[in-house]
């Protein structure tokens, strides 16, 4: 197994306040981590730094062995990261189908030029593209949504949707933000079968989630993070019984 | 020096009927987000109107030169609030939950409307406003004769806006309109009619206007249908210099390009007069887009 | 449904193609304008409907191909069309230089700056900048169009020049708007953390969509010069930019016949109306009014796009 991401001393501050504390942990190669901690805690935040969105006022990141740390958004996609939303950002007014497209983007080469005069290579690559495009559809069961504008489907097909858009990048290692909020006990089922098979085609997968039925199924390593700052790490049997993790959720008794 | 001292209060009066001009912008786009392209047209109108009362009721056969003028000021700003009022009520309420950009197209056809209604009723032609109305004295101030109507205008403007910083600062509607400016959801849960609060701001800000072109026809003599649009966008960049939304910041702002300006046209070159606000605004929003006195807005991602 | 459209599209076609043997050389100019005003605004479209960048500064980049033809024209004598990528380059190259530094500004700010700039440039083209404008009075003598030996001269002559420019313009544009460029635009308009979340560089693709609507105006700066033969600088004034920009919103922003229908309305009501002349920008403005209102995507608004799903699928039987 090796290291496929590692943070170092990650920081970040917003002002006085300190979102991100020197927190440091690996992701290996081919596993599922989780992490997870109470609201606020900083982990959104965390993938923010991972991502580009935000850039890092101390730490590293490193991934694949490269220094990712102030390279902007799409190169960092391009180099094989991607990730969905905490508050959904699809392209609400456009299809599932067009939506999956955008993902798609990063991986074909045609420009303005090529657009306007379609050279045999870009009719292929567009229709590459749409294949490619159908088969993430087909993978998160919204194939026959395809026409469908994103805003008229479900919460739950909307995350799922922004998943196959995230998986069109063909990633390496894809972080997802809360991706079983809001919804139902079947469909979070279905959510920890498809992660799985996104793990089974040689994908790395970063998760935040707080449904702790999905995290205890599907994870095989867990990160807490609380007040910004790293708390505790291990198997998801080892977090449960950790004392600091359960004092951080519930909070300590009384005496 | 004396060049400088000139310049300096040359550049504070028509900074001060920036800054009132300014402050309309600021108000509505606090509250609304919305850049209220007819603004400068309600200011033009304001200019207008304040000719046609003076000539029509013949006031100064009953009140001296100071009298005319406060009632002249009250009569048109009340009038131009009017106007204001029910701008926001047809042209903008309807497009309050639609895309950023009708609103836009919606201000600009406001705009237009008033411009030619303006030139309709009134023609293309500039019109002059009677010499006669206020002392053309000088004030001997600084070893030097400063005309007595720059520093009134001055003093109005300050006055002016020393008393919009305490109604928004001190009273319970400005606190409203505070508050709907930062976040109008809230503002709304919180028991605030922010209908009733924006239709106050539309009343305020055109009112403020059009004092502003009432004292531009005392100060120039001279009104042109089209001069709204060129005080109107130097206005609009006095608002920007100061950060948009901020109110304190407009009326920095407002004098700040005044005095920016005359300085520009004294020392560097008066044909490129015009472009240096321009050149300001360019500038101000590539360096510092909140302005001077504006907060940062970070976006949670 | 397709086919009621293809219809449409051709019997309007035809109809345009024909008109000038039955019109009368007032309104074959009329039409000219409105083709002028058609390609202007199909390339603001580009930044301003696709893009979603909130551009009012058209003008100046029509202005510096327009000038660009009539300097080199009336100094070097070099033939017109000759010059029409020359004043494309030029305002393309305008636009790569200036919009790099507002490209990241939010929407309201960007709208400003783009006022700003197009004042700017008229003021410098007034103030006869580096001596070769002309000043207010602007620069006369330039010659008319040749095309493989025949001079473009009259008015139904310059109809087939520009509306054979606007034909191929709307051919290549539609294409783009196809291609992976235009949905990259689409993307950033929507939402653009969304898209550079998804892997698209939206400041490459902001900046290049500036640069191809300010290259496709300044081409049509070219021939605007000629058809005239003096441009001043008042002919590129903010008023000109609104009127691009209501055409695009008011026609259907993204819509390519949204906008071809906007340029006829916004150019040929008024014509109409001439008679009722001082009152009409009076109802225009009101029209603006009300169209925002009761129709507020505007008249022609883009339709959703279709993609051969079916015939992916039905190719390999499920992919």
């Amino acid at each position: 197994m090796s290291t496929l991401l590692s943070l170092k001393n990650l920081t970040k501050r917003f002002g006085g306040l300190v979102a991100v504390d020197h927190v440091s942990f690996d992701v290996e190669t081919g596993s599922i981590v989780g992490l997870i901690g109470p609201n606020g805690a900083g982990k959104t935040t965390v993938f923010n730094l991972i991502t580009g969105n935000y850039r890092p006022d101390e730490g590293e990141v490193v991934f694949e062995d490269r220094p990712i740390k102030n390279l902007p958004t799409h190169k960092i996609v391009s180099l094989g990261i991607s990730r969905t939303f905490q508050t959904i950002r699809l392209f609400q007014k456009l299809s599932a189908i067009e939506n999956v497209l955008a993902g798609c983007h990063c991986r074909m080469k045609a420009g303005s030029l090529a657009g306007m005069f379609r050279p045999p290579a870009q009719r292929r690559e567009e229709r590459q593209a749409l294949e490619t495009a159908l088969q993430e559809l087909q993978f998160v069961g919204l194939q026959d949504y395809a026409e469908q504008l994103a805003e008229n489907l479900s919460y739950g097909n909307q995350r799922l949707l922004e998943i196959a858009r995230a998986l069109a990048t063909q990633p390496r290692f894809i972080i997802l933000d809360e991706p079983a909020g809001g919804m139902n006990n079947q469909e979070t089922a279905a959510l920890i079968e498809t992660i799985r098979k996104i793990r089974d085609r040689g994908i790395t997968v970063l998760l935040i989630e707080h449904d702790m039925s999905l995290v205890m199924e599907a994870c095989e390593h867990l990160v807490v993070i609380e007040n910004g700052a790293k708390i505790a790490e291990g198997t998801p049997q080892a977090i449960q019984n950790d004392p600091k993790v359960i004092e951080a959720y519930l909070g300590t008794d009384e005496e | 020096m004396e060049l400088f001292i000139q310049q300096l209060t040359n550049g504070l009066a028509v900074g001060g009927i920036y800054a009132l001009i300014a402050l309309g912008y600021t108000m509505v786009y606090g509250v609304l987000k919305l850049i209220n392209f007819a603004h400068g047209d309600l200011f033009t109108i304001g200019a207008y109107l304040g000719l046609t009362l003076l000539t029509t009721l013949g006031l100064t056969n009953y009140l001296g030169p100071f009298g005319v003028v406060i009632v002249l000021a009250l009569m048109v700003m009340g009038l131009v609030a009017i106007v204001g009022a029910a701008l926001e009520r047809v042209a903008y309420r309807p497009l309050r939950t639609s895309h950023r950009l009708s609103a836009v197209v919606s201000a600009l056809g406001a705009s237009i409307f008033f411009q030619n209604a303006v030139m309709l009723i009134y023609g293309a032609r500039y019109k002059v406003y009677p010499h006669d109305i206020l002392p053309r004295t000088a004030i001997h101030v600084f070893g030097l004769d400063i005309p007595l109507i720059r520093l009134l205008i001055l003093l109005t403007s300050i006055v002016m806006m020393i008393g919009l910083y305490l109604f928004i600062q001190r009273t319970k509607i400005g606190t409203a309109i505070r508050a709907a400016a930062i976040d109008q959801g809230a503002a709304k849960l919180m028991g605030i009619n922010v209908d009733r609060v924006i239709m106050i701001v539309f009343l305020i800000g055109p009112a403020l206007g059009g004092a502003a072109g009432l004292m531009v026809g005392l100060y120039y003599g001279q009104i042109n249908f089209t001069m709204g649009w060129l005080y109107g966008l130097k206005a609009f960049t006095a608002a920007i210099l100061g950060g948009i939304g901020n109110i304190p910041g407009a009326m920095v702002g407002g004098l700040l390009l005044g005095v920016i300006e005359a300085m520009g046209a004294a020392y560097i070159s008066i044909a490129w007069k015009d472009a240096i606000a321009f050149c300001v605004l360019i500038l101000i929003l590539i360096v510092r887009p909140t302005g001077l006195l504006g907060e940062r807005v970070a976006e949670k991602i | 449904m397709k086919n009621k459209h293809i219809v449409i599209y051709v019997a309007f076609g035809v109809l345009l193609l024909f008109s000038p043997a039955f019109l009368n050389a007032y309104w074959v100019d009329v039409l000219n304008n409105v083709g002028l005003y058609t390609i202007l605004a199909l390339s603001l479209n580009i930044i301003l409907g696709h893009a979603g960048l909130f551009h009012m500064g058209h003008a100046a980049f029509y202005a510096l191909g327009a000038y660009t033809t009539a300097i080199i024209n009336t100094t070097y004598h070099i033939p017109i069309l000759w010059l029409l990528p020359v004043s494309g380059l030029v305002a393309g190259l305008a636009a790569l230089v200036v919009a790099r530094p507002i490209i990241h500004l939010r929407g309201d700010y960007l709208l400003i700056v783009t006022i700003g700039l197009v004042e700017i440039i008229r003021i410098a083209l007034v103030n006869n900048v580096f001596g070769i404008t002309g000043g207010s009075n602007g620069i006369f003598g330039i010659s008319r169009p040749v095309l493989f030996g025949w001079k473009i001269n009259k008015p139904w002559e310059f109809f087939y020049l520009i509306w054979g420019f606007a034909a191929v313009t709307i051919f290549l544009f539609d294409r783009l708007e196809k291609s992976r460029f235009g949905r990259a635009l689409n993307y950033l308009r929507e939402d653009d953390v969304a898209a550079e979340g998804s892997g698209i560089n939206t400041a490459h693709y902001k900046l290049i969509a500036f640069v191809i609507g300010a290259f496709w105006a300044g081409m049509v700066g070219n021939i605007f010069a000629a058809k005239m033969t003096i441009i001043a600088p008042e002919s590129f004034n903010f008023w000109e930019s609104v009127v691009l920009f209501m055409i695009v919103l008011l026609g259907g922003r993204g819509s390519i016949r949204g906008v071809i229908l906007g340029s006829f309305l916004v150019l040929g009501l008024p014509e109409i109306f001439r008679q009722f002349a001082t009152a009409r920008m009076l109802v225009f403005g009101a029209f603006m009014v009300v169209m925002m209102i009761f129709r507020t995507e505007g008249i022609l608004p883009p339709l959703p796009r279709k993609y051969p799903i079916a015939k992916v699928l039905g190719r390999e039987g499920s992919v």
